[in-house]
């Protein structure tokens, strides 16, 4: 049954309709008003099970990006709190800042100790403002890079959890070296001898999640997307108008599977019916049997094997043709 | 050549009214007045009707002191005004010529071309603009690559232009920039490279963005190998170039007056909703918030950029019966 406290989307509107009906139908069942309604319950639950199946198995790029934007959507605190209750949240970028849009930590998953990077949205106002709306500062992603180096020191693996509209276009940002933070953590992961795995959980914007994704594997979750710009960027500089997002989505193949496809990401992980919002235990499950999985397989490789191996898959990235 | 665009104001091309020079109308025949007048129109018609290409050809104007310099002057003082320094924006080729040896520029990895991997459209397909982009440029990329020497200091070299497709980012860029740095890693030369871009190129989508990460990773390899990269950022420099490479050099120089930055001044003034300083992103700007070594006029590049390299490549050896040592260089503004 349907989550009433899911706020839907434009594109899920009907199924939200139907759900309502359903439930009106049940209330008047319950009260045993009209016990011969029971066969119409029966037909409105199978529309909404069929509805819902194809909506989510047709989704156009642009509900893939409201899925992925979606304000109930677990963002990282929520995957390191259910992974690891004792988790230790390192702060930091021991030069004057500690950038709470992105969260680093040691935590334990299966029978690996990792380190742990993450971009992060606020849920309240409150934390949203103090987050910067999941857009880190230079100093957020020099705090990553202190972490990346404290993990190759006692050579413990790296997981990225990448949710982030992008880097921040502030003036502090720039004065401050935004393209040298971004420029220095992509050499400096490229040339790690221990294993980095990286997710985007939800959005991937630009050099913003790229900074934080220079990994041997890369994951996507099932609506997540990952873009070079993000699709209103797109719009306006490529079609002059900000009404045509959705075409920019189409046009810019920035879902999972066509990133996929494209060759990105390594795996797609499947989120529950409608999104990881709608049963956060299920997604951060689903996606910690994936990170182990791959953990596993990395774990085996040696140091000097691990780099090369992350050089090598960023090496053949690109498409060109060579007369 | 370049034509400041709208410089050709209505006045340029006004001149006085035929007058018959040295005669007063009183002591003048009338009819030797008026052949004087032909005489004196088709004299001005031979000099006048210069087209637009033609006049921008022979002239141009300086785009902040406004003040016409005659084209071959400019193209001689290496497209610096010389009366403001107002840096123009020169082509990868003209750089080559500027910088190196002559004839000593060798061209690698010319034969890579862009592909179209998203089969992207926007208002026209990817591949019609890429047509447009080589006829407009002269270019097939937005960047030359190859090895050459410099007061016989060989080093590899490339440079980007943003004539060509706004000077963005895209897999063959990418790729022709790792593999300048894996040559010359292997050959163990110094390494130049000149940004000037706008950013990821937005048709090819996700690969773009990986270009960052290809590019920053064979630097990785490089910077373990204890060589010399000099990053050179020329207006404008943007985007994914300078969040890669431009920022990755162990020197980093800027041209005069180069914009460079990570966003677009524009989108922070949206995002923060406040004016920005009018020097905002600018070489000097970036040379006082530490983020450039030296900003040096385009007149003294080529020695800045040899004395460098010299200095980190040359053993140092005493010179015999001499106590003279090679200028320091000296950071901050040279020139
Ligand atoms: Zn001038």
């Amino acid at each position: 049954m349907v989550d009433q406290k899911i706020t839907p989307l434009e594109f899920e509107k009907p199924l939200a309709l139907l759900a309502q009906q359903i439930e009106l139908l049940e209330k008047q069942i319950g009260e045993g008003a009209h016990p011969e309604l029971e066969n119409d319950l029966d037909r409105l639950n199978q529309q909404y099970d069929q509805l819902k199946r194809s909506l989510y198995s047709n989704l156009r790029g642009i509900d893939h990006l409201a899925l992925a934007r979606h304000p109930q959507r677990p963002y990282t605190r929520d995957y390191l709190g259910r992974w690891d209750s004792a988790w230790i949240e390192m702060h930091g970028d021991r030069k004057g800042v500690d950038d709470p849009a992105m969260v680093t930590g040691l935590l334990r998953m299966g029978d690996h100790k990792v380190v742990v990077c993450g971009t992060q949205k606020g849920r309240t106002i409150h934390e949203k403002k103090n987050c910067n709306f999941g857009m880190p500062q230079p100093e957020g992603y020099r705090k990553a890079l202190r972490l990346f180096q404290h993990a190759e020191k006692f050579q413990l693996p790296i997981i990225n959890l990448i949710d982030t509209p992008g880097a921040y276009p502030g003036l502090a940002a720039e004065e401050h070296n935004q393209a040298e933070a971004i420029a220095v953590n992509l050499r400096e992961l490229s040339g790690l001898t221990v294993p980095v795995i990286s997710v985007i959980t939800g959005e991937g914007g630009s050099g913003g999640a790229l900074a934080i994704g220079v990994a041997n594997r890369i994951l996507m979750l099932e609506h997540s997307v990952y873009s070079v710009i993000s699709p209103e960027g797109c719009a306006s500089i490529l079609w002059r108008s900000a009404d045509k997002v959705a075409e920019a989505c189409t046009a810019m193949k920035m879902t999972a599977r066509e990133i996929k496809q494209l060759g990105v990401a390594d795996e797609v992980v499947t989120e529950p019916l409608g999104g990881a919002h709608h049963d956060a235990d299920f997604a951060a499950e689903k996606l910690r049997e994936a990170l182990v999985r791959h953990l596993n397989e990395l774990t085996k490789m040696s140091p000097k094997e691990l780099r090369k191996d992350r050089q090598n898959k960023f090496r053949r990235l690109g498409a060109f043709v060579e007369s | 050549m370049f034509c400041s665009r709208g410089f050709l104001s209505e006045n340029s091309f006004q001149r006085a009214a035929p007058r018959p020079e040295g005669l007063s109308d009183n002591d003048m025949d009338l009819k030797e007045w008026f052949a004087n007048r032909k005489k004196k129109q088709e004299q001005a018609e031979v000099k006048q009707p210069l087209t637009t290409e033609e006049y921008c050809a022979l002239w141009t104007q300086c785009f902040q002191c406004r003040e016409l310099l005659y084209t071959k002057d400019l193209r001689e003082n290496l497209h610096v005004c010389p009366k403001c320094l107002y840096h123009f924006r020169v082509g990868a080729e003209q750089r080559v010529e500027q910088l190196t040896d002559p004839g000593s520029f060798e061209e690698i990895d010319a034969n890579l071309r862009s592909s179209d991997p998203l089969g992207f459209v926007d208002s026209e397909p990817y591949p019609k603009r890429l047509r447009d982009a080589e006829r407009k440029s002269g270019l097939v990329e937005a960047l030359l690559s190859g090895t050459a020497t410099m007061e016989e200091n060989p080093v590899a070299l490339g440079i980007m232009d943003f004539g060509h497709f706004g000077g963005s980012m895209g897999s063959v860029v990418g790729e022709k920039v790792a593999r300048l740095i894996e040559h010359a890693e292997e050959k163990r030369l110094p390494l130049i490279l000149f940004s000037s871009s706008g950013g990821a190129r937005m048709q090819e989508g996700i690969l773009s963005l990986m270009q960052l990460a290809k590019t920053s990773s064979a630097l990785k390899s490089f910077h373990d190998a204890g060589l010399l990269y000099i990053s050179v950022l020329t207006e404008p420099t943007y985007g994914g170039v300078t969040a890669s490479f431009a920022m990755l050099g162990d020197i980093i120089i800027a041209e005069p007056g180069a914009r460079v930055g990570f966003a677009g001044r524009r989108v922070i003034e949206q995002t923060i909703r406040q004016k920005l300083p009018a020097d905002f992103q600018t070489a000097e700007y970036l040379l006082s918030h530490g983020q450039v070594d030296m900003v040096v006029e385009r007149t003294k590049l080529r020695e800045t950029l040899v004395q460098l390299i010299e200095f980190h490549t040359k053993q140092n050896k005493p010179k015999s019966g001499s106590s003279q040592q090679t200028e320091p260089v000296i950071p901050g503004r040279a020139g």
